[in-house]
């Protein structure tokens, strides 16, 4: 199929839909890489902490009455705080140990919050109202506000962490610590609450990602599962731990997807991982990652 | 021999591990205000895991380490480092993620007292040149300067330095030399592992002879100049 055997409403309508997933794979390969990068630990619960973050909102809403506005920032605070509970209380006992333990560890944390949840709000789904109704005629599609809002923030969050980290005091902190912790220590920085601060940040980015995801689909249990194994996969191909490889890889393999999707439909759910397989054989650190 | 103040650091009974090897077994010394110090022994002895215990950053350590009187035995090294101590590393520490500029700038300052950038940049005029460069892309003198520099910021009086001169030309370790004589002009205390023997008995006051983990000789700088084999013989040179 040649480009101009497609209606370009219809590319640009796929287009702009694979910018909309590319922002929910930015933003979480981003918790990811952040989390990867100081505490070298591939947290598998991510995936859940997105999928929490989603239920906190419908939480704090059926419970507290609190709107969506006050869940975009009490969901990943809350689960911002579990997580760093969690960090203290069990991770940073594996910190050293074979990363199989910390797999492991993260792993069960995903499959005991899926379980509650599916526990405690069965699997066929709750609904979240859409804060904000409506949209753009764009002439080739209609595109609602909110999936613009979820750019928007994806985009903004992103940036804003990337100049935290490249260009911030902190983050020239957390980059030495992230090169030889101990010395940055003798240094009289407490490296031990930089850790559990950063593993808080990075899941609260996932449960950020929840909150926006809530309003588009039905809440599932499973539903930060499907989501995480193409995020793992663009956090490999963009560099474990890259901040700038997540973000571009991010967004740019959502319009990769996008565009499998309007010429090779049938390689749409592969492609990601046919790329990641290409970058793992002639690049293993990754396109943005480090040797 | 100048008459130097009280104890800053005193050290006893101190053990350390290196997982499941027993490198210190029971480290016995003191540094005074305003000393330096030299902890000599071959290869292997220990120097630099005591450096390290009285840091903090060895994970199984016991035995007492006073800073100022303060044990700081089961202090981390965070809080080590508020007592007024600095380390630098026999690897220089420099990291590879940050300029020269952002190296220097990291630490930050605990205490009132330490150099001013503009101070530790007339004293090592190297670092302005390379202030934008990464700081892997240092020649090993300015690695050392810049690690030197980095804690002389931090307002810490007592700075532990590893092998300050190790692998640097003659023309640098004068220049290391001259700057740990003006450190010391200034008041501050250095304990510091060395194996040339010729800069340490220029510089240090006193030395303590290390072997298998435990200090077993201490002369001072007179004893070591009057009589230059006793040291060279323990370092076997």
């Amino acid at each position: 199929m040649s480009p101009l055997d497609v209606p370009l409403p219809a590319l640009l309508g796929q287009l702009t839909l694979g910018l909309i997933n590319g922002a929910f794979y930015a933003l979480l390969s981003l918790g990811l890489a952040v989390i990867f990068g100081m505490l070298r630990v591939v947290n598998f619960a991510h995936g859940a902490q997105f999928t929490l973050g989603a239920y906190g909102s419908w939480m704090l809403l059926a419970h507290a009455g609190v709107p969506y506005w006050g869940a975009l920032l009490l969901s990943p605070l809350i689960v911002a705080l579990l997580g760093m509970a969690a960090e203290r209380t069990l991770l940073r006992r594996l910190y050293g140990m074979d990363e199989l333990y910390q797999i492991l560890l993260t792993f069960g944390i995903a499959l005991a919050i899926e379980g509650t949840l599916m526990v405690a709000y069965g699997s066929s789904g709750l609904p979240y109202d859409n804060p904000i109704p409506g949209g753009f005629n764009l002439g080739f599609m209609f595109l609602p506000y909110y999936r613009a809002w979820v750019i928007v923030v994806s985009a903004v969050v992103c940036l804003g962490t990337w100049y935290a980290i490249e260009r911030t005091r902190l983050g020239m902190v957390l980059r030495a610590a992230t090169q030889d912790a101990e010395l940055v220590r003798s240094f009289g920085i407490n490296v031990p609450r930089l850790i559990t601060l950063t593993y808080g940040f990075g899941v609260a980015l996932a449960a950020l990602g929840g909150v926006l995801a809530a309003p588009m689909d039905q809440l599932k249990p499973l539903m930060g599962g499907g989501v995480i194994i193409t995020v793992f996969a663009v956090v490999v191909i963009g560099g474990m731990g890259s901040i700038l490889g997540s973000v571009f890889t991010g967004f740019a393999l959502g319009l990769v997807e996008a565009l499998a999707k309007v010429y090779a439909p049938s390689t749409a759910g592969v492609v990601i991982f046919l790329i990641m397989a290409i970058v793992i054989l002639f690049k293993p650190s990754g396109l943005f990652g480090k040797a | 021999m100048p008459d130097f103040g009280a104890p800053l650091l005193q050290v006893r009974g101190l053990h350390g591990h290196y997982g499941e090897s027993h490198v210190l077994h029971g480290m016995e010394f003191e540094v005074r205000t305003g000393e330096i110090v030299a902890l000599l022994g071959r290869n292997g002895a220990g120097k630099t895991t005591t450096l390290r215990a009285v840091m903090g950053l060895l994970k199984r350590r016991g035995g007492s380490v006073l800073i100022e009187g303060t044990e700081t035995i089961r202090l981390p090294p965070e809080r080590i480092a508020r007592q007024g101590i600095a380390y630098c590393p026999e690897e220089r520490g420099i990291f590879a993620a940050l300029t020269v500029r952002e190296n220097l700038e990291l630490p930050p300052v605990l205490r009132a007292g330490g150099l001013s950038i503009k101070e530790v940049e007339t004293l090592f005029p190297r670092l302005v040149e390379r202030a934008t460069s990464p700081g892997t892309r240092l020649s090993g003198g300015e690695q050392q300067m810049l690690a030197m520099a980095r804690i002389l910021r931090t307002g810490a009086r007592l700075l532990l330095l590893d092998e300050p001169t190790e692998g640097l030309a003659p023309i640098i370790v004068q220049h290391i030399e001259s700057v740990l004589r003006m450190l010391k002009e200034r008041g501050y205390t250095v304990l510091l592992v060395e194996q040339s023997l010729e800069f340490v008995t220029a510089i240090a006051d006193r030395h303590y002879v290390v072997e298998h983990g435990r200090v077993i000789d201490e002369m001072d700088s007179a004893q070591a100049l009057a009589a230059p084999g006793r040291l060279a013989a323990y370092l076997g040179v």
